[in-house]
C-alpha cells in the first residue's frame, strides 16, 4: 500500500513515497535518502549509534517506523555543521579525542546535542555519563566523550550569553 | 519483520474498533513492539498507530489531589514533570533508572506497562516458549535462567516483568483506565499483569482490543512523598534491566512507621507487592532490625526457578536498602544515578 509522508530533514522539507510500512527512520535515512551518518549498530535500540533528533528530541531511529513520523522534523549528523563551520559539539569531540574508530560518533554527537538541549546535566560529569549511557562506544572513548560534552555545553552557554548581551 | 497493515485512527473509539480484529496490535513509542517484530516474536497483522490520538498526552491534577497521566505521555516528560516528581518521587526515580535517555524520550506510560518480558527464550524464535506459543514448552526452565523469576513462577513459564516504572506504581495503588469496545473500565496496576500459571500467553488482564488510555495515582499516595525510593541493582552502572529492584515508601509519624509500602521488581511476571512485609512494619520503629525482618517476610515464599537462588538474597538486601533509604528521606534532587544502590546520596560521585 504505497503512501507518502512529509518530513523536514536537516531543514529541508521533503515529501517521501513509502511503499512499505516496515521501513524504519534509520533505513529511510541510510538506504533511501543517502544520509548514512546515522549508523546501524545493533538495530534494536541498545547501542545508540542511530541516534537522531525527532522534533528536537534524541531518539533511536532504528526503533521508529518512518510511517509514524509524518510531519516530523528530523536532524541528523549531516545537518549539524553550518557550512564549513562545525557545530560546537563536533569541535569538542575532536579537541577531546571523543572517539577512536568513529562508528558510534554520529550517534554520540547527536545524543550530546539532545542532552545539552535538555539542560539537566549541569556541569557534573556523573550526570553526563548517566545521560549519555544510551550510547555505547566499543573503543571506550568515554573519558574524552564526557569531557567533550562538558566543554561543548560550556561553549554553547557562553555563545548564548554573548548573543543575548 | 512480517508485512502488516498500518492504520492511523483519529479517535480512541476508532482505534479500539480497529484493534478488536484478531492479530491487531497498538503501536505507541515502538521501543518494545518494533524490537519484537524485528526478531519475529511479535507478528501483528495490523498496527494501530495511537501516537496522535487526541487527549492522551496530558498530565492532569484531579480535584481530589491525585494525578491522571495520559497513556501517551513520554517516560521522560513524566519523570521530569516537577510537580509529578515531587508528589511521587519513587515513580520518577524508577522512570529515570530505566533504559536510556533516547528510549525514555520515545517510550510511553501505556507502552511501558504493556511491554513484554525480556526473557531471551521469548525473543529467540528457535527456542520453545509457552508465552509466545502455548504448549511449546519452556526452554528457560532448564536453560540460562540466572535472571529469571523467584516468585510466582510456574513450570510453564519463569519469565519476569522488566518494568521499573510499574514497581512503585503497584506499591502506590495506581490504577489504569482501559477503553474497550464496550466502554471504559478501571484496573488496579496490581491486577494488570498476570502470573503465568498454566497460561503464560495471557500476560495482562486486558481483553483483545482494549487500550490503556490513562494512569491514575491516588492522592493518598502523595503522603509518602518525603520517604519514597526506588532502588535497582543492575549488572552495569546504567542502561540495564534490573537484576532485582524495590520500591519502598514510608509514612512516618512521631518517629515510628504509620504505614509502609513495598514492591519488588524483576522477581516475578508482575511487580510484586509485599503486603505482609508492609503490615509487619506498621507501628514499628524505622530501624535496621525492623527492615531486616520486613525484607525477610517479603521473600519468605521465594524459590529459585533455576540458577537464580542468589536473586532471593539480593532481593532481600535491595528491600532492606530501599527501606533504609526511604527512612533517610527522599533526596531534594534526583541522584546522578537514579535508582542506583551505589550512589544513593545526591552529589556523591560513583566514579572519581
Amino acid at each position: 500500500m504505497p503512501f507518502s509522508i512529509s518530513l523536514v530533514i536537516n531543514g529541508v522539507p521533503r515529501v517521501i513515497a513509502l511503499d512499505d510500512a516496515r521501513v524504519t527512520l534509520l533505513d529511510l535515512l541510510r538506504e533511501r535518502l543517502g544520509l548514512t551518518g546515522a549508523k546501524k549498530g545493533c538495530d534494536r535500540g541498545q547501542c545508540g549509534a542511530c541516534t537522531v533528533l525527532v522534533d528536537g528530541r534524541r531518539v533511536n531511529s532504528c526503533l521508529a517506523l518512518a510511517a509514524t513520523l509524518d510531519g516530523a522534523e528530523i536532524v541528523t549528523i549531516e545537518g549539524l555543521a553550518d557550512g564549513d563551520a562545525l557545530h560546537p559539539v563536533q569541535t569538542a569531540f575532536i579537541t577531546h579525542d571523543g572517539f577512536q574508530c568513529g562508528f558510534c560518533t554520529p550517534g554520540q554527537i547527536m545524543s550530546a546535542v539532545g542532552l545539552i538541549a535538555e539542560g539537566r546535566a549541569g556541569d557534573d560529569p556523573e550526570h553526563i555519563r548517566e545521560l549519555m549511557s544510551g550510547n555505547i562506544c566499543r573503543c571506550a572513548a568515554y573519558q574524552g566523550i564526557t569531557e567533550a560534552v562538558l566543554e561543548a555545553q560550556r561553549v554553547m552557554g557562553e555563545r548564548r550569553r554573548k548573543d543575548a548581551a | 519483520m512480517n508485512q502488516f497493515e498500518y492504520v492511523r485512527p483519529s479517535t480512541v473509539a476508532e482505534a479500539v474498533a480497529l484493534a478488536a480484529e484478531p492479530g491487531a496490535a497498538f503501536l505507541a513509542g515502538g521501543t518494545n513492539l518494533v524490537d519484537l517484530m524485528k526478531v519475529g516474536a511479535a507478528r501483528p497483522a495490523r498496527l494501530v498507530d495511537i501516537r496522535r490520538l487526541p487527549g492522551l498526552d496530558r498530565i492532569e491534577w484531579l480535584d481530589n489531589g491525585g494525578a491522571r497521566v495520559g497513556a501517551m505521555v513520554r517516560n521522560s516528560d513524566l519523570a521530569y514533570d516537577q510537580r509529578f516528581a515531587r508528589t511521587y518521587p519513587a515513580v520518577a526515580e524508577a522512570l529515570l533508572s530505566g533504559a536510556s535517555a533516547q528510549l525514555r524520550n520515545a517510550a510511553t506510560v501505556g507502552g511501558n506497562l504493556m511491554q513484554e518480558t525480556r526473557c531471551a527464550y521469548f525473543h529467540d524464535m528457535a527456542s520453545a516458549c509457552n508465552r509466545r506459543e502455548p504448549g511449546a514448552g519452556c526452554d528457560a526452565r532448564h536453560g540460562q535462567n540466572r535472571l529469571h523469576a523467584v516468585l510466582g513462577w510456574s513450570e510453564h513459564c519463569i519469565a519476569i516483568h522488566p518494568s521499573d516504572f510499574a514497581t512503585p506504581l503497584v506499591a502506590l495503588n495506581a490504577v489504569v483506565e482501559v477503553q474497550g469496545q464496550h466502554g471504559l473500565r478501571e484496573i488496579p496496576i496490581d491486577s494488570l499483569h498476570r502470573l503465568p500459571g498454566a497460561d503464560p500467553r495471557r500476560s495482562t488482564a486486558l481483553e483483545p482490543g482494549e487500550l490503556i488510555v490513562a494512569l491514575r495515582l491516588p492522592a493518598e499516595a502523595a503522603a509518602f512523598s518525603r520517604h519514597a525510593r526506588y532502588l535497582k541493582l543492575r549488572e552495569r552502572t546504567s542502561f540495564a534491566f534490573a537484576v532485582v529492584s524495590a520500591a519502598a515508601a514510608l509514612r512516618l509519624e512521631d518517629g515510628s512507621i504509620r504505614e509502609a509500602r513495598i514492591a519488588l521488581g524483576a522477581v516475578a511476571a508482575k511487580p510484586w507487592r509485599a503486603r505482609e512485609a508492609e503490615a509487619a512494619l506498621a507501628g514499628a520503629q524505622p530501624s535496621r532490625e525492623s527492615f531486616v525482618r520486613a525484607a525477610g517476610i517479603a521473600l519468605a515464599d521465594a524459590g529459585p526457578s533455576g540458577d537464580n537462588a542468589f536473586k532471593i538474597e539480593l532481593a532481600r538486601r535491595i528491600v532492606l536498602r530501599a527501606l533504609a533509604a526511604a527512612a533517610e528521606g527522599t533526596p531534594d534532587a534526583t541522584p546522578a544515578l537514579p535508582g542506583s544502590p551505589f550512589s544513593t546520596i545526591p552529589g556523591v560521585r560513583n566514579v572519581a
